[in-house]
């Protein structure tokens, strides 16, 4: 029982920490300018295929499959924000939604088109290693993947934190006309928050794909959809909040799956969601704001 | 002459009208809970599939006659308004969208996996009662009601939450009351257009209520103009019949459509017919 609980676990953490990489792109961009991005699911989508692309007809080095995948995720990012969001950027909160539902729609749709609906499999990266420790398997892969999330989120936090955009970003995240008044140039800050928010969605969608070995263009509606959960769990805006989000979110499905019904896995995000929203509509690391008169 | 009656009646025009019609219903529900009442709502279509459900079960199983299975599916889709409107009531804004969201997910989920409700497969078999006339009554209906209700003192009511909230309390308009209202009514006519739906496909599916039939109703209801029952009637008309006239593009049909939404966002955020900004 206790192995089984064991593996359980390190798979939530696995699934997890792929959620906390997407729900970091969706917090970040709603920290700054109070948009839901609706299309950071189909941006984490395309850097999957992105990574298939590269891993199947030019190299399968994992570095440079997830570079490539980073880089050219966080160029569509921008071009999305500015030929999306930046025009509707004054307008009402539901036209840049309806705006990002459309940017959403179209994404995965011209996938679609080029690709066609079916599943791609992924080129196997690397070999299959399992340890086993004390009766539990632990496959290589499983480490490996909450490594590198947890390697990005550091260098997430170090840019965050201890470089000039890192502080603009904040300074812009509190109050944009303020931080214009001050010299920052925010639509840089904007345009360089989702350009990272992108590549670490590309970086999911890599990882998504070497461990399930299959990506389908319309995988980043769903699982786009729960990071988004994540995001709301640890409370929208939080960058530590949507870490912890995406494993309690991870956790939360895996022991779901393992011991109430696998069937049911997609209503326990969304139960989840529910129950937040209603107890602690700013999640678990949310401030609460209150509306000024 | 004969040859013009044949060309308007055939059965693909009938079958066009007729779901054109049901939509007609279902986006002036949504117009309500989001254009008059500000409450954006993003799981429209889950109201839509408790409708086609619950009056699907109750005539096949019941054996019950069309016109009770049309108040029932009317009835659950008012009850499950009601009945989430009620704890999401504090929510605002973005937030509304999600939970709503959520809730058409979790819908659309359980009826996957409910073998009572035929799970992936669907229900087949449903007595095809609806017909073209029997619709356009029912869209008649719909507009009627609507247009009565924005007149009366409940409209101003409900528009004042969409106006400003706060100002709104402050002025003794019950919010909370209100609110629940437009949730339930809304639901109502989504649940009487899924009912109708179903009787007239005679087959329904979880797959044809996901999140992709919420937007689709949210961009109807945009394209049209928010507020605007003008605007929702004429939104449906086009997004229902041009798709069709389009069909031999039918793979750029999505595509286009995302652009069409955005451009609409950029050049004209009020829609074709909307007079007024909502702002959510």
């Amino acid at each position: 029982m206790l192995e089984i609980i064991l593996k359980q676990l390190l798979n939530g953490i696995t699934v997890g920490s792929i959620y906390s990489l997407i729900a970091l792109g969706y917090t970040m961009v709603y920290g700054i300018i109070k948009l839901i991005n609706f299309a950071h699911g189909d941006i984490y989508m395309v850097g999957a295929f992105i990574g298939l692309i590269v891993a199947t007809h030019f190299t399968s080095n994992f570095i440079v499959v997830m570079a490539v995948a980073m880089a050219l995720t966080a160029v569509l990012g921008v071009l999305v924000e500015k030929i999306a969001y930046k025009p509707v950027r004054n307008s009402s909160r539901i036209s840049a939604l309806i705006s990002a539902i459309g940017a959403s729609i179209f994404i995965s749709n011209l996938v679609v088109l080029i690709n066609g609906p079916q599943r791609e499999a992924y080129p196997q990266i690397f070999p299959e290693i399992n340890f086993v420790i004390g009766g539990i398997t632990i496959s290589f892969l499983q480490i490996f993947i909450i490594l590198v999330s947890i390697a990005l989120m550091f260098g997430l936090y170090y840019i965050v934190h201890n470089t000039k955009m890192g502080v603009a970003m904040r300074a812009v995240s509190q109050n944009m006309t303020t931080a214009r008044l001050m010299g920052i140039n925010s639509d840089k800050v904007i345009s360089f928050t989702f350009a990272i928010g992108s590549s670490l969605a590309a970086a999911a969608g890599v990882l998504v794909g070497t461990y399930y070995r299959a990506v389908d263009p319309l995988m980043g509606l769903l699982f786009g959809l729960k990071a988004f959960v994540a995001a709301v769990l640890g409370g929208i805006g939080s960058i530590p909040g949507a870490m912890v989000g995406g494993l309690v979110l991870g956790l939360a499905e895996v022991m779901g799956v393992a011991f109430i019904s696998p069937s049911f896995r997609d209503a326990i995000a969304f139960g989840i969601l529910i129950f937040i929203l209603i107890v602690k509509p700013s999640g678990l690391f949310g401030k609460a704001t209150k509306e000024k008169v | 002459m004969d040859s013009i009656i044949n060309f308007l009646f055939n059965d693909y025009i009938i079958q066009v009208a007729t779901i054109t019609g049901i939509n007609i219903i279902m986006v002036l529900g949504l117009n309500l809970i989001t254009g008059v009442t500000g409450q954006l709502s993003l799981g429209h279509a889950a109201f839509m599939s408790i409708g086609a459900y619950s009056s699907s079960i109750i005539s096949i199983k019941l054996g019950a006659p069309f016109i009770v299975s049309l108040i029932a599916g009317t009835g659950f889709g008012a009850l499950f308004g009601a009945l989430l409107g009620v704890p999401i009531l504090r929510l605002r804004g973005d937030y509304l969208a999600i939970a709503t969201l959520g809730f058409g997910e979790i819908v659309r989920v359980v009826i996957l996996n409910t073998p009572y409700l035929g799970g992936a497969l669907g229900i087949y078999g449903i007595p095809p009662s609806t017909n073209l006339a029997i619709t356009a009554f029912f869209v008649v209906f719909a507009i009627f009601f609507m247009y009565r209700l924005e007149k009366s003192r409940h409209g101003l009511a409900i528009r004042s939450i969409r106006e400003d909230e706060i100002a709104a309390e402050m002025m003794g308009v019950n919010i909370s009351k209100y609110k629940v209202l437009s949730f339930t009514i809304g639901s109502a006519f989504a649940g009487l257009g899924g009912a109708l739906y179903a009787h007239f496909l005679s087959y329904i599916n979880p797959i044809d209520f996901g999140f992709m039939k919420s937007i689709e109703q949210l961009c109807m209801l945009v394209l049209g103009g928010m507020g605007s029952i003008t605007g929702a009637v004429f939104g449906s008309i086009v997004l229902s019949t041009v798709p069709e006239i389009l069909r031999f593009a039918s793979e750029y049909r999505m595509v286009t459509y995302g652009i069409v939404l955005i451009l609409m966002m950029v050049f004209r955020p009020q829609g074709l017919f909307g007079k007024i900004k909502v702002n959510v």
